[in-house]
């Protein structure tokens, strides 16, 4: 019987037009960065002349800049001249005809986790004719968010129809230079999403990168911009529960986010990417910059995120609380199992006047998962009654894992009030053992512990997306105990 | 029902149960008492299959089967209840949540459907009634911060609850009041029939003047050594252990 101390996803570069999907031949350029490959991505994508010249001041930046060793993180150093910036689509011939010739072992989780068939072979990367019931579904999706007025489409296409907007706002909330992985993916960036949300209005329904299916292959340096124009309001879904094919080990994205006054967005992400084997073998690297920006008075921007993937997570969904009242949240729920690696957090910047944070940190480490937690609060010298309360709570499964919290503040304003509170608990044995007493299975019972150690990140997921990811953790966890 | 043959068993190095032989039939009360440290919890603990007490000798049936072969949990779904004598708090997991997962796992093993909501809760509020406890324990977490008395009534819920046929409590009479012995008597006493068997650990004679005992046994020194009917208990409240030690070593 076991007892405590044993225990314990080409870049598919594909245009969405009109509900139909067209692949662009292109050749895969060969692996190496240097301004040529910069130009050549640009070119592919017929981008205007401001934005190559944007890209290739990243570029430069970028070559200034050194790789962050600060994190609490070890991999082997990565060969940025031995990957291929531009890849071109894997054509239908070598994907997978149908669900037969998927690897068993991702139908399984599937199965688990209760994708339905026709989900499954998209996430698959089954050849697109045998997916088509997604397309009707999000052609009816994009008329209704057309009537209201929302622009949603993917990047390249934004650069293409709205150029005014991407152009405004791009980069004015990560700078080029933010960081060494920001700077690279404006180097290179190959897709992603853009919102914008018009003045007054409510988005009409949640937007969820799983409606736009030419996204399902945005490749590894994706990038996102939000806009939301004054007193609008809109809830975006990134991810997916279920784990994608993916043959990029470096991703490095960034998302952006704009609320301008009396506007919400809500950014709710669902991170399930390839974590590797059990000995750390073949997982994802994911660094990513994400950040919001509550540009206007009384505006509110809200990050709920729930990770379980990759091999390395480098992440630290921030906000920059600049207009005056003005509402940062960060709600995370981050899992590291077997061989993982997490560095993340928040930042919250409180520049305005009686602006307010919540941090609500849940982090579970299991197997030899070393997990860390980096938190800073900032208050500017004008931001007179600035307010942060900051939980940060760890749970630990077995003996070898371990949890790190690392607290910043500095506080610039006197009327500053923040409060900071942090837990660490381990499952024991006995509880393992009250709960099989009274016939529960001990996977089902740290599933229970688990998810009731979750629940207060888990209440401001969107409800559906609140069931998957309960269901994600327990998958996660399969085989931490015993 | 279940039937105890010198049992043996150890903690680490240290040798607690020497021999213990015990038998127990449907529809009995045994009552076990004897000095602290003198293995009663052990011999609970061991009967609900606790990995940290290691079975060096001889054999534990139940209801036919050889007990030691199976998993705690499926002890608990073939009828085992263990009140433990120190419940264990679960943050964060809803004492309601526990106790449906409890109820779903029993009647999924029994071939049964999981229990309606509404059901459940109509249940579960009734039997708080008669053991006066407030429903809105059902909201808290598992044991969190509840207090010594309330752990213990929390232990019976969940025995009236799962309606097992071989209870084992474990000093469930300790550090309650008046009025909480007397719930905590009757939600037993409601649970006795002819089908079913109860084994009560305790150190006090006041709560075998509530639940009368079919049997009463002495445990010293990881052996039972002596055996009678009620009047035995009577006997170890006026007189203490010493002499049975004496008569059993004679
Ligand atoms: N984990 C442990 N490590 C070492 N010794 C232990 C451990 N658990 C129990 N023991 C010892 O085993 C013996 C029997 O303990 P047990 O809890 O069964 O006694 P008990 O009869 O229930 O006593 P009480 O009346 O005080 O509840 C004691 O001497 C105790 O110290
Ligand atoms: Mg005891």
């Amino acid at each position: 019987m076991a007892t405590e101390s044993e225990n314990l996803e080409s870049l598919v570069n594909r245009r969405y037009e009109h509900g139909f999907v067209t692949e662009i031949e292109t050749e895969t350029l060969p692996p190496g960065l240097n301004e040529g490959v910069v130009r050549a991505i640009s070119a592919r994508k017929n981008e205007p002349e401001w934005l190559l010249e944007w890209r290739l001041q990243a570029y430069r930046q970028w070559l200034e800049m050194e790789e962050p060793e600060w994190a609490h993180l070890h991999y082997p150093k990565i060969e940025y001249d031995e990957i291929s910036y531009f890849s071109a689509p894997k054509s239908d011939d070598d994907r997978p005809k149908s669900l037969d010739e998927v690897d068993p072992k991702l139908l399984e989780t599937y199965d688990k986790l209760g994708i339905p068939l026709h989900e499954r072979a998209r996430l698959a990367g089954v050849a697109v004719d045998a997916v088509f019931d997604s397309v009707s579904v999000a052609t009816t999706f994009k008329e209704k968010l057309s009537d209201a007025g929302v622009i949603f489409c993917s990047f390249s296409e934004a650069v293409i129809e709205h150029p005014e907007l991407v152009r405004k706002y791009l980069g004015t909330v990560v700078p080029r230079r933010d960081n060494y992985f920001a700077a690279l993916n404006s180097a290179v960036f190959s897709d992603g999403s853009f919102v914008y949300i018009p003045k007054g209005v409510r988005c009409p329904m949640e937007l969820s990168t799983y409606f736009r299916i030419n996204a399902a292959n945005t490749g590894q340096f994706e990038r996102t911009l939000i806009i939301a124009e004054e007193g609008s309001h809109v809830s975006y879904l990134e991810g997916c529960t279920a784990p994608m094919r993916d043959e990029n080990q470096l991703h490095a994205a960034i998302v952006e986010l704009i609320a301008l006054d009396d506007a919400e967005i809500k950014y709710s992400t669902v991170q399930n990417w390839y974590p590797g084997d059990e000995n750390g073998v073949g997982g994802i690297y994911n660094f990513v910059t994400k950040r919001g920006d509550c540009r206007g008075a009384n505006s509110k921007i809200s990050w709920t995120q729930v990770e379980t993937g990759s091999a390395i997570t480098w992440k630290y969904p921030s906000c920059l609380l600049r207009g005056a009242n003005s509402v940062g949240e960060f709600y995370s729920v981050a899992v590291t199992n077997n061989m993982q690696q997490a560095d993340t957090g928040t930042k919250m910047i409180h520049i305005g006047p009686n602006t307010r944070s919540t941090i609500v940190s849940k982090g579970i480490s299991a197997g030899k998962a070393q997990q860390s937690y980096r938190g800073l609060v900032r208050v500017m010298p004008q931001a007179h009654g600035a307010r942060n309360h900051t939980q940060c709570d760890s749970l630990l499964i077995g003996k070898d894992c371990g949890a790190h919290t690392f607290p910043y503040m500095e506080i610039k304003n006197p009327s500053a009030k923040i409060e900071h509170e942090a837990t660490t608990s381990k499952i024991s044995a006995n509880q393992l053992f009250y709960c099989r007493q009274r016939g529960i299975s001990e996977e089902d019972a740290v599933n229970m512990i688990v998810n009731g150690f979750c629940k207060e990140v888990f209440k401001e997921l969107p409800m559906e997306f609140a069931v998957e990811a309960q269901a994600l953790l327990n998958v996660s966890l399969e085989g931490a105990v015993g | 029902m279940l039937e105890i043959n010198n049992l043996k068993s150890r903690i680490g190095d240290t040798e607690i149960l020497r021999g213990l032989s015990l038998s127990v039939n449907p529809g009995e009360v045994h009552a076990i008492m004897g000095p602290n440290g003198s293995g009663k919890s052990t011999l609970a603990q061991v009967v609900a299959g606790h990995q940290d007490y290691e079975v060096t000798g001889g054999s534990v049936t139940y209801k036919g089967q050889d007990l030691l072969e199976l998993e705690p949990e499926e002890r608990a779904r073939e009828g085992i209840f263990l009140g433990f004598q120190y419940p264990v708090e679960i943050p964060g997991v809803n004492n309601a949540y526990l106790l449906k997962a409890a109820l779903n796992a029993k009647r999924k093993h029994a071939g049964l459907d999981e229990i309606d909501a509404f059901e459940f809760l109509k249940t579960a509020r009734e039997k708080m009634a008669t053991l006066d406890m407030d429903p809105k324990f059902l909201n808290r977490g598992v044991n969190e911060g509840f207090s010594g008395g309330e752990k213990k009534r929390n232990e019976i819920l969940q025995m009236a609850m799962l309606e097992p046929e071989l209870a084992i409590l474990d000093e469930t009479d300790s550090g309650l009041d008046i009025d909480a012995l007397k719930a905590v008597a009757n939600g037993v006493n409601s649970l006795r029939n002819p089908d079913r068997a109860i084994v009560l650990v305790t150190h006090y004679q006041r709560l075998l003047d509530y639940i009368e005992p079919d049997f009463v046994h002495v445990l010293s020194e990881g052996q039972i050594i002596k055996s009678g009917d009620k009047s035995l208990a009577l006997e170890l409240e006026e007189k203490g252990y010493d002499w049975v030690r004496e008569a059993a070593s004679a």
